[in-house]
């Protein structure tokens, strides 16, 4: 019993830290520039991919593979914002809504034209594959590296944002965009430079998390729901809210997914939907109103 | 904050079309008839695009005139085919506008539950919980293999004759009529909806909710009521699409669903009630001409048009025209 309850905890907070990484950037930007992106999942994909091939084409190891695709995905971000997401910031909630899917439909097409429809297996280093003995139950070592490192990634987040200069703008211009403007704080860069921070962060939860969440064409519109949920339950604009989000998520799913496979993910939305009944801005949220 | 949209109103404070012109409104209808007559074999085709016309109508009053997006309308339109489906399946109920307003009722109460809980939230809350109550309905009715068939759908669902006069025959005659029938009467009372006083409090609503709290109006109640009719609408949908197929597939509770019925709303124009008429053709004719050779290359085209209609085409098929009517009248002199 007790070791179904740590292979549980495990695997829920591991599982949690992958959504973590990959819906924390959706936080931010949202926050900062009230843009509905459904297609961050795309962001999320793309990291995969370059992981993926990287390694499986090019033989380049799973660290700096992740590391390229990371820099790769921040860049064709930095650069989408700076092309198309721009010119919608003003826009209606409808018009992102469908601008984010018609991306969303465009990158399910080019991820199938390059890779195919199948889901691309990684393959993760010799040391991350065994297990590891611990209080009575064997963990994989994978699981336990998912849980240090996106441990590591939020404690350095948290430091950058609320301990260094860029953190402090960003905070400003999330909680009063005009007047952070108004005292000189450059928000068109620092949307950009966000927003690039934030698909890159993506990419990394991608390509770390490919073998929880497959790589495959569908991963944008398949897990869209989940990085929603950890945005909406957060809050918008924090970082603390989506790591709580995503943790209770993770363990969540994970609990009935081993307690009540038949449930699926109905206990999850209802949870969610209570949640948001009781607090309709999230579990944190730097934004008013 | 809500800030005002540039959807064209059908003529700010006035008719929409001049009275003059009030003949172009029965075009589309006879335009479906005079297709039917023509070409009798595509009566199935023609059903199906009424039933999606119908089901993107319901969604006209929440994201065209209440201004609320939601991507979670199939989570009604698959509880009233399910519905009726089920009951007909079991033989509990086979008579056709019984099941349908069964059908309705069970939808209204499934919009009214999951508004209820959503409509306190906006903008990204709202879009979530709007997806997670489609999800949530499909995981339902995905689970519940013994009620709903699961994966494989409901077969072979037998309705009763039509007001115990027409049977729902091979070559789908009488289905035709009945959606027809069916979409001209929502058609009808969606008029009326968006013309009354309520209606526009809801167009109030799109553009303005602070101010409309300031007038006095209960927003939450109103959003909440715009939603729970739509939903009955989605539900009729939902049920006579069950009723003219014999089948309610998975499918029909599903995201696909929610977004597809978005996309074919603003491809015709959302906020005009005759949008959904040109957008739903227009979209399952591209899709049968697109997907036929490969289903990749319509997901790379439904990207594309919608990006084009976002960044260059709002307003979509019927504000193009209507833009091109107008630039077309100015030339002429006098």
């Amino acid at each position: 019993m007790s070791s179904t309850l740590i292979n549980i905890l495990f695997f829920g907070l591991s599982y949690g830290m992958i959504l973590y990484m990959t819906s924390v950037g959706l936080s931010i930007t949202m926050g900062l520039m009230g843009f509905v992106n459904l297609a961050h999942g795309v962001f999320a994909m793309l990291g995969g991919y370059a992981t993926v091939t990287l390694m499986n084409s090019l033989g380049v190891p799973f660290f700096p593979a992740l590391l390229a695709a990371c820099i790769m995905v921040t860049v064709l971000g930095f650069v989408l914002e700076r092309l198309l997401y721009r010119r919608l910031y003003g826009a209606t909630e409808l018009d992102q809504v469908l601008f984010s899917m018609a991306l969303i439909f465009i990158s399910v097409a080019i991820a199938r034209i390059f890779w195919g429809p199948l889901a691309q297996p990684i393959a993760l280093p010799k040391y991350l594959h065994g297990h590891i003995d611990l209080i009575g139950a064997t963990i994989p070592t994978y699981r336990l590296f998912l849980l240090v490192f996106g441990s590591v990634v939020a404690a350095a987040l948290w430091l950058g944002f609320d301990r260094t200069l860029f953190g402090a703008r960003v905070r400003a211009a999330v909680e009063d965009h005009a007047m952070a403007e108004a005292v000189g704080i450059n928000t068109d860069r620092l949307f950009a430079l966000t927003f690039g921070l934030g698909t890159g962060l993506a990419a990394l939860g991608g390509g770390l998390g490919a073998e929880i969440l497959a790589i495959s064409p569908g991963y944008p519109l398949q897990y869209i729901i989940f990085f929603l949920i950890v945005v909406a339950v957060g809050g918008l604009g924090s970082i603390k809210g989506p790591l709580y989000a995503s943790l209770i998520i993770g363990l969540a799913d994970t609990a009935t997914k081993y307690i009540m496979p038949e449930a699926g993910m109905i206990f999850v939305f209802a949870f969610v939907f209570l949640l948001l009944r009781w607090r309709p801005q999230g579990i944190v949220s730097r934004r008013k109103g | 904050m809500t800030r005002p949209t540039d959807t064209a109103l059908p003529g700010k404070g006035m008719p929409a079309i001049p009275a003059s012109k009030r003949w172009l409104e029965a075009v589309p209808w006879l335009l479906a008839l005079g297709t039917y007559a023509a070409a009798p074999q595509y009566a199935p085709l023609l059903t199906q695009i009424f039933v999606m016309i119908l089901f993107a109508m319901s969604l006209d009053l929440l994201v065209g005139y209440t201004g609320i997006v939601t991507l979670g309308h199939a989570a009604q339109f698959g509880t009233g085919a399910y519905v009726a489906g089920i009951l007909a399946a079991r033989g509990w109920i086979t008579d056709p506008t019984m099941t349908a307003v069964i059908a309705m009722v069970a939808a209204g109460c499934i919009g009214l539950f999951f508004g209820s809980l959503m409509l306190r939230t906006k903008g990204l809350a709202f879009l979530m919980l709007s997806v997670a109550s489609g999800m949530f309905l499909y995981e339902i009715a995905n689970k519940a293999t013994g009620i709903t068939g699961g994966d494989d759908g409901l077969q072979g669902v037998v309705f009763s004759p039509l007001l115990g006069l027409w049977e729902f025959d091979f070559r789908g005659t009488t289905a035709f009529f009945y959606s027809f029938v069916m979409l001209f009467l929502t058609f009808i009372f969606l008029r009326r909806v968006v013309n009354s006083p309520f209606g526009w409090s809801l167009r109030g609503l799109r553009e303005n909710d602070l101010r409309m709290s300031a007038i006095g109006c209960h927003n939450y109640r109103r959003r909440l009521t715009a939603y729970t009719i739509a939903s009955t609408l989605a539900g009729l949908a939902g049920a006579v699409q069950a009723q003219c197929t014999g089948f309610v597939a998975l499918n029909s509770l599903s995201f696909e669903l929610s977004g597809a019925v978005l996309i074919m709303l603003i491809l015709g124009g959302s906020g005009r009630l005759y949008g959904a008429m040109f957008g739903v053709p227009i979209y399952m004719f591209a899709q049968d001409y697109l997907a036929k050779r490969d289903p990749t290359n319509w997901f790379l085209w439904q990207g594309i048009i919608l990006l084009i209609l976002v960044l260059f085409a709002r307003g979509g098929v019927l504000s193009l025209a209507e833009r091109g009517f107008h630039a077309c009248c100015r030339r002429r002199p006098g």
